[in-house]
């Protein structure tokens, strides 16, 4: 057992009002430069929709993630010599205009017109070339479209509905759709470190962040399209690759990542999980519909005494076993079956996962009015309004019960809340419910409480870094503060 | 005097300026090596461009190498006339192949509005340059025939003289025009190296095949105890 610590993430969609907070909080901090401008480390998108980039879930246009082949694990991208002879040109790469074309407006205009019979308007104008441009894209221009023929009805994972079942989900009347906001994985099995001919790109030992080493990157971009979820961006000013830290200046300050800190709906959590590292690639090849099970099984107990000694072994101290011991991740992925991987069947073991939405349970409109009481007040799994199917597709690589186990347990976990609180629901029907899920009174008490009471520290469960310490015993701490920090000495000039 | 300057001491001039040049680019801004790829901005046009354009111009430079490293063998090879034209046929098709994707490269350098917003200076004089010397290349295989017989008998000797310290300028300049303008801009091109975008030639990633898939990296590494 090769026990490693991973900071891990779980984002509660049913929680998401998509107010794109995260994202700005991010742009501001990290993305604002020149040749990053069109970068968004997170973003959040509309499903049905076909995201950001435009269909970036589609492997067979991107050729990103791993696929089993015989019986070895490779990245779809290629082996290792098709890489290094399509370096020249790589087939698969996203351009600007899978993302879309940056812009600012021409505000000088309004100040500069000559008087006139109209008043001045300011023209939109490329950030990239300073001309005027029409805008087409932009990074949420999905925003909340669900039915729309251009972004709704391309998405990839209606593939496997059927008609009828596309057409009920686009009527009118019951048009449905939900937010996921996006950063990067920080994967257990990232394939754009796999794909990366320069090795620039390497996984932290102590936290398993995914970062990309600037001096070594030289622009080969297969990382960009190698990353099924798209997360590795291309700078154009400086020809490097960039993607999101996981603000790990702020992790190792004890703060949490400005995306998180700043989340309206407070859908975040952070938190440390065990894994065990001997089992990536046997899990990474599981067949399809499993995936999400092998990831649960290499994740481990920090309660177990066995598991608790080889951490220590592997020199993961105690204050991160206390800290992997109250993670809220670990009981939303775990312990309560809540969180799941987005996309799993990618098989790059993503590390943040999502409880999936609920969504507005469908309604009776039989008696001429809007009757939630027809059937149950809740509802349940037969009149869900996105088919199970498509949240398969999202979450667990097609396995419906995993997607139903999930969404009975939040159902169960409302049911029993509301039976506590409003008495709309008696005891005996909670209890039935959740007998039903497989939880019980106590463990439904607190997951309710975490969904919607938790307070700061309760969702950021962040381990201390120690840096000082670190640094201590390799330099001088005076000596140290000159020699480091974040950024550069000389400001990044593109090539020469 | 002037063949003096061009053949006995401009090769080592910037030889000399390109290996300073390199270890004082790499020392002080490694941020800068990178193959700067405009892919992400202009896609369609880079392919005909950098396609044939890399896989010509790698041939083409393995051949001139093999010249030098093989006279005799390369003289032997060209002993039967069938195995002359066809070698000297395919140098010619690649010569074009490369003057093909060149034109390519300079062509979306000026068509593109994205593309002219990371066009520094230098990379249209390294176009340049480089244009030169794929038109006289194939200017002397055109007009100067079986350059792979003669230039065993020429330039090989030549090269051998510059690497040992004793330039034979003769061997270069008793050659027609062409060749020498073709000499003195690999010259001017090797001198130019560190300051272009080709320092990339220097980051082919050969040790990606046989490195593993996953990276990680420890802060400190601690020894483990039993």
């Amino acid at each position: 057992m090769d026990v490693r610590a991973q900071l891990s993430s779980v984002f509660h969609l049913d929680k998401c009002i998509g107010c794109h907070t995260c994202s700005l909080a991010c742009n501001n901090l990290w993305t604002s430069r020149d040749g990053t401008e069109y970068m968004w480390w997170n973003n959040v998108e509309t499903k049905p929709g076909t995201g950001y980039p435009t269909l970036w879930e589609d492997q067979a246009k991107y050729r990103g993630g791993w696929e089993v082949k015989g019986n070895s694990l490779v990245p779809r991208t290629g082996g290792r010599l098709g890489i290094l002879t399509s370096m020249f040109y790589n087939p698969h790469l996203p351009t600007m205009d899978d993302y879309y074309e940056p812009w600012t407006y021409d505000y000088e205009h309004l100040f500069t017109a000559p008087p006139g019979d109209a008043p001045p308007t300011a023209r939109s104008i490329s950030k990239i070339t300073g001309r005027y441009l029409d805008v087409e894209a932009g990074p949420n221009w999905d925003d909340d479209l669900s039915g729309s023929p251009v972004y709704a009805k391309n998405d990839v994972n209606l593939k496997e509905l059927t008609p009828a079942e596309r057409e009920a989900l686009f009527r009118v009347e019951q048009l449905v759709f939900f937010y996921i906001p996006r950063i990067c994985n920080h994967c257990l099995n990232p394939a754009c470190l796999a794909v990366c001919p320069s090795g620039a790109i390497y996984k932290r030992g102590e936290d398993g962040i995914v970062l990309i080493s600037q001096e070594k990157c030289r622009g080969w971009r297969f990382c960009v399209s190698g990353c099924p979820y798209k997360k590795t961006y291309y700078n154009w000013k400086t020809g490097k690759s960039e993607k999101c830290i996981l603000c790990y200046p702020r992790l190792e300050t004890g703060q949490a990542p400005a995306c998180f800190h700043t989340c309206v709906g407070r859908i975040r959590y952070t938190g440390v999980l065990l894994y065990d590292a001997d089992g990536i690639e046997a899990m990474a090849k599981a067949p399809e519909a499993d995936l999400v099970e092998a990831q649960r099984r290499l994740i481990l107990d920090p309660a177990d005494p066995e598991v608790a000694a080889a951490a220590r072994r592997n020199g993961i101290s105690d204050d991160w076993l206390g800290a992997a011991k109250s993670s809220p991740v670990y009981r939303f992925v775990k312990e309560w079956g809540l969180a799941l991987p987005l996309h799993p069947e990618f098989r790059t073991l993503p590390m943040l996962f999502y409880v999936p939405p609920l969504l507005p349970v469908a309604a009776s409109t039989r008696t001429g009015r809007y009757d939630l009481a027809e059937k149950s007040y809740l509802g349940n799994s037969e009149s869900l309004r996105v088919p199970l199917k498509y949240l398969a597709r999202l979450f667990s690589g097609g396995n419906t019960g995993i997607i139903s186990g999930a969404l009975n347990k939040l159902w169960a976990v409302r049911g029993y809340a509301r039976s506590q609180t409003s008495g709309h629901i008696t005891d005996s029907q909670a209890k039935e419910m959740l007998t039903e899920a497989g939880l019980t009174p106590d463990a439904a008490r607190q997951i309710a409480r975490l969904t919607s009471l938790p307070r700061f520290n309760d969702r950021f469960v962040i381990p201390p870094y120690r840096r000082e310490e670190q640094i201590q015993q390799t330099v001088d701490p005076q000596q140290h503060k000159y020699q480091v920090g974040f950024g550069f000495i000389n400001p990044p000039r593109r090539g020469l | 005097m002037i063949d003096l300057f061009l053949f006995g001491i401009l090769p080592y001039l910037t030889i000399a300026v390109a290996v300073t040049g390199l270890i004082w680019r790499y020392v002080t801004n490694q941020f800068s090596y990178s193959s700067v790829s405009s892919q992400f901005l202009e896609n369609r046009q880079l392919f005909w461009g950098s396609v044939p354009w890399h896989y010509g111009i790698i041939l083409i430079l393995l051949g001139h190498l093999l010249g030098v490293l093989f006279p005799g063998g390369i003289s032997a090879f060209n002993g039967v006339p069938v195995r002359l034209y066809i070698l000297e046929g395919t140098a010619l098709a690649l010569g074009l192949l490369v003057l093909v994707g060149l034109v390519f490269l300079l062509l979306r350098r000026g068509t593109s509005a994205r593309l002219r917003v990371v066009t520094t200076p230098m990379d249209v004089v390294l176009l340049v340059l480089l244009l030169i010397q794929v038109i006289a290349g194939i200017g002397i295989a055109v007009f100067y025939r079986w350059g792979s017989a003669w230039y065993v008998q020429t330039a090989a000797p030549y090269f051998w003289s510059v690497v040992t310290l004793s330039p034979k300028v003769t061997y270069i300049s008793s050659l027609p025009l062409l060749v020498q303008v073709h000499a003195v801009n690999a010259f001017v091109l090797v001198g130019l190296f560190p300051f272009t975008r080709l320092v990339h030639m220097l980051s082919i990633p050969f040790a990606y095949l046989w490195r593993p898939y996953q990276i990680v990296m420890w802060y400190r590494r601690q020894p483990r105890s039993f």
